[in-house]
């Protein structure tokens, strides 16, 4: 067992691999290698591996329906027998709502962190790569968006397009995507003039190919990092715009919308907030760990 | 105590994922006022002589030796503020590449007058005539203008002749040069190398001179060390290195194109593991 | 017929105030199976020329062509099947996240190869690397081998005329010795032109049969390697630089 372990290990440390996909493998091994030994980064890697888990198997999880109202038991404090985290001003089973609420963060956090990214990459790199009109042009737009206030700009998309999660999601993308595209041009003009560019050009390569094949790969990672360490942030907005009505409408188990409704009993009955707010944190934290330990490995400037 | 700086059994080693690397292994020489000359490859460990010496290696790198000694006293048992009061007085050190090591947002006279008055508890006028009688030194024509100057609008000769400049105000011992003219051109190398040699013989200090170019090294050095894979591997007087009999060192100095005496193909150097595993040679203390 | 030809290039950076003449009237052939070194200091223009003639500089004016055909504004697939160049510094030349197979797939690919397979081994044993080195990538290669990457991805449209942007100058010297015994056998083994840019007078002494040397943006002078070896020159400046190449001599 252990012999094949090491077997496994040095096919995947050599330095001379033998095709392409032992050599992706091995790169990616080195890479999970230096993150392993980060410590703060494995554990916010646990607590959204358990988060995916929960939002995975919420119906066997929750002790609960998340929706079923029981009025007779309403406002529970903690560790009250069948209802270890209280329950809400409609008798609701707290801990089952905040398990059933991971789906739509998870929901929200994926939805955010497909759009706003690709589209930041997309903007900043063809802005970089081509420069002139189109690059004066490209970042004006960028700079308008960054101008706004971003939650007062997303107040008034989901003003514009209605409540509800998905327009949510919308309205965080579009106020989201301007730092990428920023993040993505700057990297752009330092690879554009670099010599390994300046072959692909003299092999006769177009640019959109430059771009796509040879400037995105070198710009993901530092738009990964990013990502992640805006996670937080997203979530966050997504709360507030939950939180301000805007957002998932009651009776959804959104966990910035659950402090919303909790509010007004905070003084009396702190938990019916707290708890939601305590699972947001402990979210965004594990995201803050993960990209920090993801900056560390992915960073290219660190590599030999 | 004729010898300025003794250096006995010198590591550098660097703590890896794959065990520990011996960056330099028992290094050995002694220095007087003479230009000592590290030739060897990348990767030799010749610029990690040099700054050991300094104890300029970042953890997790260590340092260990017997001992270095400047003029008797044992570098290794400073402690870490004496050892910058060293660096600043009485060794000083070149990089290769002056655009790193000048503070852009810096004037040149302003970089100056800082590192005199860090030496020195002069006035600021004392500061300034130093400063300019350094300039001087290194053959600026005209100190006054370049005190003015940013690093930026220096050329890379001249910003090189300031870095000199900077380092001879205190008035050092001993100077290492890692690579002074590397980034150089052939003409304005010539130049800056006339400057070290002179203050050499003038100031009567010390100089090590780290570079991967022979020819260079044997005519600029008293003394050369030919350093491989961390260790010494051949040590001789420099204007008797074309005779040199290590197969390293012959090896090297055949695989330079002759500029004199053209020749089909060049010579190439085939390596041996026996080198890398002998130890160093040095003065046998 | 001659290789390459150039007559009366310009190349300028920036414009208006800003304006800097790089390349000031530049004047030379290249004849079929020569090596012709452009040398000079840094700051010259002598690595202009390349990158006028290979489209990295866009703004010049004057004529050059290719053999026999002249080089337009725009360069098309043909003009890059028939000249192709090696960077001065194989540590940037490489992109850092491809391996050496990524690398001369992706120029095969580019030139419409569809037999890229076997011209990958091929390419890569061409410039002395095995195999095994295919799926490396950069930061698994010491100098030299990224450097025989880099002219494997240069020999991969198989063109007649390689520029050799200071090809050794960032190489320690055995590893220089290796590299230009390589350039050698392979000019006479695929029947190449080099136009090669170095600092270095011993390099280019050994290398090329006739030099250019430049200063300011201009050429100086063209000789052939023997007279610069016997150190016949009728410029001062060509001088200096000779014996500023010889190394250096206290006074």
């Amino acid at each position: 067992m252990s012999e094949t372990q090491t077997g496994w290990r040095d096919w995947l440390l050599t330095d001379t691999p033998q095709s392409r996909n032992q050599a992706r493998l091995a790169a990616l091994f080195q890479g999970w290698l230096s993150f392993r030994s980060n410590p703060m980064a494995m554990f916010g890697l646990g607590i959204l591996i358990l988060l995916l888990l929960m939002a995975a198997f919420a119906p066997l999880l929750a002790p609960h329906d998340p929706f079923t109202q029981d009025l007779a038991n309403r406002l529970k404090p903690l560790g009250t027998p069948d209802h270890p985290l209280g329950t809400d001003s409609l008798g609701r089973d707290i801990l089952s709502r905040l398990i059933y609420g991971s789906r739509i963060t998870l929901y929200i956090v994926t939805l955010v962190a497909l759009i706003a990214p690709v589209a930041g990459l997309m903007v900043g790199t063809i802005a970089g790569y081509t420069g002139g009109w189109i690059d004066l042009g490209l970042m004006r737009i960028t700079d308008i968006f960054l101008a706004f206030p971003r939650l007062v700009l997303a107040l008034a998309f989901v003003a514009a397009l209605g409540a509800g999660i998905e327009n949510a999601v919308l309205a965080i993308s579009l106020t989201a995507w301007p730092p990428y595209a920023r993040i993505a041009r700057a990297e752009t003009l330092t690879i554009r003039n670099s010599d390994y560019i300046s072959a692909v050009r003299l092999q006769g390569a177009g640019p959109i190919r430059i771009i796509t094949k040879h400037i995105w790969p070198l710009c993901i990672s530092s738009l990964i990092v990013r990502v992640t360490l805006d996670m937080a942030g997203i979530i966050l907005a997504a709360a507030g715009l939950g939180f301000l009505g805007l957002g998932a409408q009651p009776p959804s188990p959104e966990w910035g919308a659950m402090i919303s409704e909790g509010r007004r009993f905070i003084l009396d009955h702190w938990w019916v907030a707290t708890m939601p707010g305590l699972a947001i944190f402990t979210v965004s934290l594990a995201f803050n760990l993960l990209g920090d330990g993801l900056r560390d490995v992915l960073d290219p400037k660190d590599e030999k | 105590m004729t010898d300025l700086l003794d250096v006995k059994d010198l590591w550098v080693r660097f703590p890896t994922r794959n065990g520990v690397f011996d960056a330099v292994r028992g290094v050995s020489f002694k220095l007087g006022r003479e230009r000592l000359g590290i030739v060897g490859e990348s990767g030799s460990g010749k610029s990690m002589t040099g700054r050991a010496i300094l104890r300029l290696i970042r953890a997790p790198g260590q340092v260990e030796a017997a001992h270095i000694r400047l003029d008797g006293e044992d570098l290794l048992q400073k402690s870490e503020a004496e050892m910058r009061k060293v660096r600043g007085e009485r060794i000083s050190m070149v990089m290769q590449d002056p655009k790193f090591s000048l503070n852009p947002v810096m004037t040149v006279g302003e970089q100056l007058i800082e590192a005199y008055q860090l030496h020195a508890r002069g006035g600021k006028a004392e500061a300034r005539r130093r400063a300019i009688e350094m300039l001087e030194a290194v053959s600026i024509r005209d100190p006054e203008r370049v005190m003015r100057a940013y690093p930026h609008e220096m050329s890379g000769g001249m910003g090189q002749r300031i870095m000199i400049a900077m380092m001879l105000i205190p008035d050092p011992e001993l100077l290492i040069a890692d690579e002074p003219t590397s980034a150089l051109d052939v003409s304005v190398q010539a130049q800056v190398l006339q400057i070290l040699d002179k203050l050499v013989q003038d100031r009567g200090m010390g100089l090590i001179f780290i570079s991967h170019d022979l020819n260079l090294v044997a005519q600029f050095c008293d003394r050369v060390l030919i350093m491989y894979a961390g260790r010494v591997v051949e040590t001789c007087d420099a204007d008797k290195l074309h005779e040199a009999s290590h197969p390293y060192t012959r090896g090297l100095l055949n695989s330079l194109p002759r500029f004199d005496a053209p020749q089909e193909r060049l010579e190439v150097l085939q390596r041996d593991p026996t080198w890398a595993a002998a130890p160093s040679v040095g003065p046998s203390a | 017929m001659s290789a390459l030809s150039f007559e009366g290039l310009n190349v300028w950076f920036g414009e208006g105030r800003d304006r800097v003449d790089a390349v000031k009237g530049a004047t030379f052939q290249v004849a079929p199976g020569e090596t012709f070194g452009l040398v000079g200091e840094s700051g010259s223009g002598k690595s202009t020329i390349m990158r006028a003639l290979t489209g990295l500089a866009p703004h010049w004016s004057g004529h050059m062509s290719v053999n026999g055909r002249p080089v337009g504004r725009r360069r098309d697939k043909e003009f890059y099947k028939t000249v192709q160049m090696v960077f001065q510094d194989p540590y940037a030349s490489l992109h850092p996240r491809q391996s050496v197979d990524q690398v001369l797939s992706e120029t095969l690919y580019l030139h419409g190869f569809t037999d890229i397979e076997p011209r990958i081994e091929k390419l890569l044993d061409d410039v002395g690397l095995g195999p095994s080195f295919r799926f490396r990538y950069p930061h698994q290669l010491s100098g030299g081998q990224r450097q025989r990457v880099a002219i494997a991805r240069a020999l991969a449209p198989e063109p007649s005329i390689l520029l050799l942007d200071e090809p050794t100058s960032a190489l320690d010297v055995s590893v220089q010795a290796e590299i230009l015994n390589l350039l050698t056998d392979l000019r006479a083994e695929h029947d190449l032109t080099f136009l090669m840019v170095s600092h270095d007078l011993a390099v280019v002494g050994h290398m090329c049969e006739r030099i250019a040397v430049m200063q300011f943006g201009e050429i100086v002078e063209i000789l052939g390697v023997d007279e610069m070896r016997a150190m016949q020159t009728t410029q001062p400046y060509t001088r200096s630089l000779l014996k500023a190449s010889l190394g250096y001599i206290r006074d």
